[in-house]
């Protein structure tokens, strides 16, 4: 199914939950955090948390600013 | 001296909060954290890519910094609101430094959007440290809707144009009953030291270190500024007369 991670189409197996996604694309699992269709997902979440076809997801990070 | 600076259930004994954005690389940024002495960093939040890193984060973990995620970029309430509740998910804090700006020329807050998500983060038991106009008015309407400490700019965001109104600054002071930190503006020492002899409790900058010339040394002279500042606030300065005044005995 297709998704849209960070702005990005993927495909991702049917049945992905958050953690799958993220472990997927390679994508690192602290110090990070998710919003699935504009809602967290708190981290304890992530592995029982489906995603949909279609879906949006956003993984942010820390990085310099402000 | 014991004077420590009290937001919400935190003590610090550094009165300059700094910003990392704008360093040129992770170990230019590190010095300059390490000069200035502070103990309360913001960093922003924004897309993880593959290869990214938090390298940011294990700096200020290295150093013994808390972080102080903010919300920059965020046009609206909405969307600040959702920033704060990633970054306590990313970094597990419940502090945020609630930025809502109303535009990318100015980057002026948004004072209508910055209320309504500051009551909304407030409820949702987020310390909320807004980044806040040099209105005395919103200032205190800030206060009232439960935030931890006011943060009133001196001129807009990495123009280091200092303090340009400080009267208003000095009528937020005295209304206050949280810390009023001065945030945005600094541009040299005597900004810096300003802020303090106009009664601020802390003063957080960024641009002014990391994109000097040398920032580690501007870090230097930051820490030293707010120090004076403080102490020339708490001496009571001598009021400013019109005619001269003899320090010498007349014979």
């Amino acid at each position: 199914m297709r998704i849209t991670v960070n702005g990005d189409i993927r495909d991702v197996a049917d049945g992905a939950t958050v953690a799958d996604v993220l472990t997927v694309l390679g994508l690192p699992t602290t110090g990070i955090a998710v919003a699935l269709d504009g809602e967290v997902v708190p981290r304890a979440a992530h592995v029982a948390t489906p995603v949909s076809a279609g879906a949006v997801l956003e993984v942010l990070t820390a990085v310099q600013g402000g | 001296m014991d004077d420590p600076l009290i937001i919400a259930d935190r003590e610090y004994t550094s009165r300059l909060i700094t910003g990392t954005g704008g360093a040129a690389n992770l170990s230019v940024l590190e010095r300059a954290l390490v000069a200035s002495g502070t103990e309360l960093t913001t960093v922003s939040l924004r897309r993880v890519d593959a290869q990214g890193g938090t390298g940011v984060l294990q700096v200020l973990a290295r150093l013994g910094i808390d972080p102080l995620p903010n919300t920059a970029g965020c046009r609206t309430a909405a969307e600040a609101v959702l920033t704060a509740r990633l970054a306590r998910e990313a970094l597990g804090t419940n502090w945020v430094k609630l930025e809502v700006i109303a535009d990318d020329r100015t980057l002026l807050p948004d004072p209508v959007e910055l209320l309504d998500a500051a009551r909304t983060l407030v409820d949702d038991g987020f310390v909320v440290l807004p980044y806040t106009n040099d209105d005395p008015v919103l200032a205190l309407r800030l206060e009232e809707a439960g935030c931890a400490a006011v943060m009133p700019l001196g001129s807009p965001i990495g123009t280091g144009l200092g303090i340009r109104n400080p009267h208003n600054i000095e009528l937020i002071v005295a209304r206050a009953g949280v810390p009023v930190i001065l945030d945005a503006g600094i541009g040299t020492a005597s900004d810096a030291a300003l802020a303090m002899e106009l009664g601020c409790a802390a003063v957080l900058l960024a641009t002014a270190v990391t994109r000097a010339a040398d920032p580690e040394k501007m870090a230097t002279a930051m820490r030293s500024a707010v120090i004076a500042g403080r102490l020339a606030r708490s001496a009571g300065r001598i009021p400013q007369r019109f005619w001269a005044q003899a320090s010498s005995p007349p014979r």
